[in-house]
């Protein structure tokens, strides 16, 4: 009798690199929601722009890789701020719905304009990392580098948030939005620095998956819908929580898809998130007091 | 209500519509009228919750059930499709019940209970893309012909080789969505919704049931989508998993309305005609060289809307004219 299954193991391990993705783009999203109380539905297609912008800069433009990274995290901060200033903004005060929904007019649209300048192909930057082999089990690479810079960037930025003066205002709003303002802080620039940083963060992770995975129109809603539901298991605003949730749902995910087929894996997640919403409507961490 | 008062208005515009096939049309416009009065009719039943501060973001999941249970039910055991819609109504109405009641009892509402019913979309996608080996898939899936040799149409197969017969279809079913609406308007249980989208604490204290009031038009609202799905997939004889459920439908579903207007009867049927005439206008400019610039300016017009017009189209047009 087989006592331990080696591909198990190797679908808890990729399990775990998927984990560390996602918990990168939730942290994103989940920072903008803190703060701004806004769930952006089209997070995912801005790491999806940051995903063209450096499949144009390196293979099209012929830049140094390096350099194709820096421009995408740069230019997909810029466009959370773009994304800030211009949508969000003028419905702030509106109803909390009105809000949601025109972020998915945005999906819709940064869907289609990439649609128009690249088609619908798959495009891929050429660069393919070797596997890694720890005794039977293959690892890729580009999902241990993923997951290594993800850790790292996780950790900045909570250090970010704990140890400077910016991190502190940020914190302090997403703890209370009406005081703030009264204590001289600009909450407006707070909110610019917060979408930039959301921005930045998406970039990161397009520079990530950009290494493991094919560019298409489509690849943000397959990122999409997981990454805002591990934001609302973890309990939305709430980081630690997200962190939690990004690596149960790559358990299911993985070690799901691999007992039974890869949809089912992702049904077994949608159906656990749906369940969780009964059993703890406020995320994984929330106590009743 | 601006529209049903001028009764005049309307019944012209029906008669007109009433008259369309017999207009020589041609058989490519009148396949857009019936498909602008099927998302009219898809459109109507979601805005019947979604006007009443459900926002569901989760019918594609009930459109779904709707298109391919009754394929299947075809294909595999020749089941007649309109028993085969019996069987996708009691379906939905099960899995309205499981999903709506836990989430009314609860109280999970706003941006919570939008994603929420997303998920449930995208679970009932991923099982039909999982289980293509009777699905077929992301492939998608036909109906097998069921029309005798010579017979132009067949209740039995509920296949319809004349377009003019699937407009009067289609037409009822658009009318009996507007008759739903009405009915909701006048009744308590209207009343009663209005008071709970305002304040759910409130509205329990003075006696109403919140959960059961939910519960009931959401199951009316979900059993009229499914059976939206079943007039697709029967009038297309084609269904495709990222057509009728997953979030694209569902939130298609939802931008319609908005762009229509969601607070008047003939908004969401407004906002199906609108995208359909931005689809073929967009079209007939641009060809179909571009692939994605309707989706494009699509998106755009719906940010513009959100933002400038949250009335939508037709809310606003007939909020100036008061």
């Amino acid at each position: 009798m087989e006592f331990f299954d080696i591909f198990l193991l190797e679908a808890v391990l990729n399990g775990l690199l998927l984990g560390g993705l996602l918990a990168l783009l939730s942290l994103g999203l989940n920072l903008i929601f803190g703060v701004i109380d806004v769930v952006w539905i089209c997070y995912a297609e801005l790491m999806m722009v940051g995903m063209y912008a450096i499949y144009w800069s390196h293979t099209m433009l012929g830049l140094p890789l390096a350099v194709a990274f820096i421009l995408g995290i740069v230019g997909v901060a810029a466009l959370g701020m773009a994304m800030h200033w211009f949508i969000i903004r003028p419905v702030l005060s509106a109803e909390p719905i009105n809000q949601l929904l025109v972020t998915g007019g945005v999906l819709f649209f940064l869907q289609a304009l990439v649609t128009v300048i690249f088609g619908i192909d798959f495009k891929n930057i050429g660069v393919r990392m070797p596997s890694l082999m720890v005794g039977d089990i293959s690892l890729s690479m580009a999902r241990l580098i993923a997951f290594c810079v993800a850790m790292v960037a996780i950790a900045a930025t909570y250090l970010f948030l704990n140890r400077t003066f910016v991190g502190t205002a940020i914190r302090a709003i997403s703890q209370d939005r009406s005081i703030m303002p009264l204590m001289g802080v600009n909450t407006e620039r707070i909110y610019l620095i917060t979408s930039a940083m959301g921005g930045a963060l998406a970039g990161l992770a397009a520079c990530l998956l950009v290494l493991q995975y094919d560019i298409h129109p489509a690849i943000g809603l397959s990122f999409g819908p997981i990454t805002f539901l591990v934001c609302v298991m973890g309990g939305l605003g709430n980081l630690l929580g997200g962190f939690i949730a990004a690596f149960i749902f790559a358990q299911l995910i993985s070690v799901g898809g691999y007992v039974y087929a890869i949809e089912w894996g992702y049904v077994m997640a949608f159906v656990f998130f749906i369940a969780m919403m009964f059993i703890r409507p406020e995320g994984i961490l929330f106590r009743r007091r | 209500m601006p529209l049903i008062s001028s009764n005049y208005k309307f019944g012209a515009l029906l008669a007109a519509l009433m008259l369309a096939p017999w207009l020589g049309l041609g058989s490519y416009p009148l396949h857009l009228i019936i498909m602008a009065l099927l998302m009219g009719f898809i459109y109507t039943s979601w805005a019947l919750m979604g006007r009443l501060g459900l926002v569901s973001l989760g019918h594609g999941a009930f459109l779904g059930i709707g298109a391919y249970s009754v394929v299947l039910l075809w294909n595999q055991y020749g089941v007649p499709p309109l028993a085969g819609a019996l069987v996708a109504l009691v379906l939905t109405v099960i899995l309205a019940l499981v999903i709506g009641y836990p989430c009314f009892r609860f109280k999970i509402v706003g941006h919570y209970f939008a994603l929420v019913t997303l998920a449930l979309a995208e679970v009932v996608r991923l099982v039909i893309v999982a289980t293509r080996e009777v699905t077929g898939g992301s492939l998608g899936l036909t109906p097998k012909p069921g029309l005798p040799n010579e017979a132009a149409a067949s209740l039995w197969s509920f296949q319809f080789s004349n377009r003019v017969v699937w407009f009067y279809i289609v037409l009822a079913c658009w009318l009996f969505a507007l008759w739903v609406w009405r009915k909701v308007d006048q009744s308590m249980l209207r009343d009663a919704l209005q008071a709970i989208s305002e304040d759910e604490d409130a509205a329990a204290s003075i006696g109403i049931n919140v959960t059961r009031t939910k519960l009931k038009i959401t199951v009316l609202s979900a059993a009229m989508t499914c059976f939206g799905g079943v007039l697709y997939a029967q009038y297309q004889a084609y269904v495709n998993p990222d057509t009728v459920s997953g979030i694209g439908i569902s939130l298609q579903m939802v931008f319609g309305v908005i762009a229509g207007g969601m607070f008047v009867m003939l908004g969401p049927t407004f906002g199906a005609v609108f995208l359909l005439a931005l689809q073929e206008v967009l079209r007939v400019l641009i060809g179909n060289q571009i692939h994605g610039l309707d989706l494009l300016i699509y998106g755009a017009l719906l940010v513009f809307f959100i933002i400038r017009m949250p009335k939508g189209i037709l809310g606003s047009w007939l909020e100036r004219k008061t």
